[in-house]
């Protein structure tokens, strides 16, 4: 800027001058914007098309398989008619043991966690154990569990595939379980103490309750979870061809199954597998959307 | 500091004698002294961090659910310390009530958010419980916005409606004294009128305590007045004086925004 100019002009210069300089940088700020929406859509897009894919194959495939048979019937031998009654029945059974199981230990465990004890070594030492314990390949869990039970009874048997799937709710429910309560408003415990409630009370009635969509969303991610997992059965409940309720058997369930019969050359198997597949995934999808609706009517 | 009574006639509900409170190591409270009046409405006034909520707090003992809290000396409710192990502290918190500053509805009904507190003291029929719940939203002037939506959450409610829910669920318990932590500083205008018109009511039946940041509503609710500064109470008296004749330098700086 030269000295000579006036004072009203000079100041005006730099006025305009101040103006290019901050058009310029927003042009550029402009061009950076686009390449990271770019760059973000594409990361989607990429994401999406293998998810439709599957989805698509699934259906595709699963849906000519899904008729009243597959649901009613055995499974069949190699070249006969069948379906994935007992499979379906096995992996329902288990599933909901494991549920009923590991859902009040889970919630107990995450309450121990986020209201009892928070800060002290053995909440401290719980909450590593269980991280470990979340991130655990479950094929570790399902070799465990053939250790302690299978090989122990000398049988695989439905009560050893339900025990392997609890293993791997427990340490989901008791994340979301303390994770939940942590997000409770520290005032709304303060205002029910402040009431004269007792511990359990403020716990149960207050906090527990404030907490309950996401604690049940928990719930139903590790039942979504489970559903799909097949190493932990490989080794505990194994298979079976009849229809079974009795847990001390070697039990079917659809993961299992699947595996089996996709990995045969039979055609109606592979067949029967992708209709499992379908159904696994329908089930799956139906708790994943249940879950945002309860997250959501909650806020 | 010497002995402030606020108001030797009347009788007074809460004696504070030699109070000190810590945060870890932090002394917040030094050696306070005070008197709270019987049915008379109490303020705390003083800048952030004076400690006039941690002494709010100690009336009630909330402070023990933080472990790292602790207060020393004696606190008489009706000539009785209440800082001493032997005294329950649920019996206690059913005598001294408590509303925060910002308002707290249960995750339940309305009619809930009442019976909760209710529950835990005494065994009420259908019928009494129904009674109960009418005559504390009653006396928290909440009755008439609220009488064809009990069974709603509480959590529908406006901000001053819940704010007078939560002091309609304290009230219901039936006690004693009435802690009120700066109750209106998250409402607007209008219902922190309606507030303030209600705890002129309720003096009449409970001993009020309030702490407030708003000098005005100090002035308009209360009947004595603590100045509270870095831990000390600087001053206390009826709030006529406090704030017309004020006895301490510091207390009339306050009062007249030359600090704080």
């Amino acid at each position: 800027m030269s000295a000579a100019m006036g004072g009203t002009g000079e100041r005006l210069m730099q006025a305009s001058d101040r103006n290019s300089q901050r058009e310029r940088k927003f042009a550029h700020r402009k061009r950076v914007n686009k390449v990271a929406l770019a760059l973000s859509l594409a990361a989607m897009v990429f994401g999406v098309f293998w998810l439709v894919w599957i989805l698509w194959e699934t259906v595709r495939l699963g849906v000519a398989g899904l008729t009243w048979v597959t649901l009613t019937q055995m499974t069949p031998a190699p070249n006969e008619t069948g379906g994935l009654a007992n499979a379906i029945y096995g992996s329902f059974l288990m599933v909901t043991l494991a549920t009923l199981v590991g859902t009040p230990v889970g919630i107990m465990a995450g309450v121990y966690l986020a209201e009892y004890n928070p800060k002290g070594w053995l909440g401290s030492l719980t909450r590593f154990v269980n991280d470990i314990l979340l991130s655990a390949p479950s094929i570790v869990v399902g070799l465990f569990v053939y250790a302690v039970l299978v090989a122990r009874y000398k049988t695989f048997s439905g009560w050893a595939g339900a025990a392997a799937l609890a293993l791997i709710v427990i340490p989901i429910v008791i994340r979301t379980t303390e994770n939940m309560l942590l997000l409770v408003p520290a005032g709304l415990r303060e205002a029910a103490y402040a009431l004269g409630a007792p511990k359990w009370k403020v716990v149960s009635s207050i906090t527990l309750r404030a907490a309950r969509a996401g604690v049940v969303t928990g719930v139903l991610l590790a039942i979504a979870r489970i559903s799909g997992e097949t190493a932990p059965l490989l080794f505990t409940a194994l298979s079976n061809q009849f229809w079974t309720s009795n847990l001390a058997q070697p039990m079917a369930s659809l993961p299992v199954t699947i595996f089996k019969f996709a990995m045969s050359p039979y055609e109606n198997w592979q067949q029967l597998a992708w209709a499992g597949v379908f159904l696994i995934t329908l089930a799956v999808l139906g708790l994943n959307i249940l879950a945002r609706a309860l997250t959501r009517s909650q806020t | 500091m010497e002995a402030q009574t606020a108001a030797p006639a009347v009788n007074s509900k809460i004696s504070v004698k030699d109070l000190s409170f810590y945060y870890g190591k932090f002394r917040a409270l030094k050696a306070i002294n005070l008197d709270i009046p019987e049915n008379k409405v109490t303020a705390f006034i003083g800048p952030s961090g004076c400690g006039k909520s941690t002494l709010l707090r100690t009336f009630n003992r909330m402070y023990e659910l933080y472990p790292e809290q602790r207060a020393e000396g004696e606190i008489l409710l009706d000539g009785k310390d209440l800082l001493t192990s032997t005294q329950d502290v649920a019996l206690l918190r059913a005598r001294i009530g408590m509303v925060f500053q910002k308002p707290t509805p249960f995750p339940m009904s309305i009619y809930d958010n009442i019976a909760f507190g209710v529950r835990l003291f005494e065994n009420l029929g259908p019928t009494d419980m129904d009674d109960r719940v009418e005559w504390a939203l009653r006396q928290a002037a909440l009755w008439g916005e609220v009488r064809d939506k009990l069974a709603q959450s509480g959590a529908g409610l406006s901000g001053g409606q819940q704010q007078r829910l939560c002091i309609a669920r304290c009230i219901a318990i039936k006690p004693e004294v009435l802690l009120l932590d700066e109750p209106c500083s998250a409402l607007d205008p209008i219902s922190t009128g309606r507030i303030e018109e209600l705890i002129a009511e309720l003096k009449k039946d409970y001993t009020v305590v309030i702490v407030t940041h708003n000098m005005q509503q100090a002035a308009r609710v209360s009947d004595y007045t603590a100045y509270m500064y870095l831990g000390d109470l600087v001053e206390v008296g009826p709030t006529e004086r406090v704030f017309f004749k004020p006895q301490r330098r510091e207390t009339e700086d306050y009062i007249t925004g030359r600090f704080g």
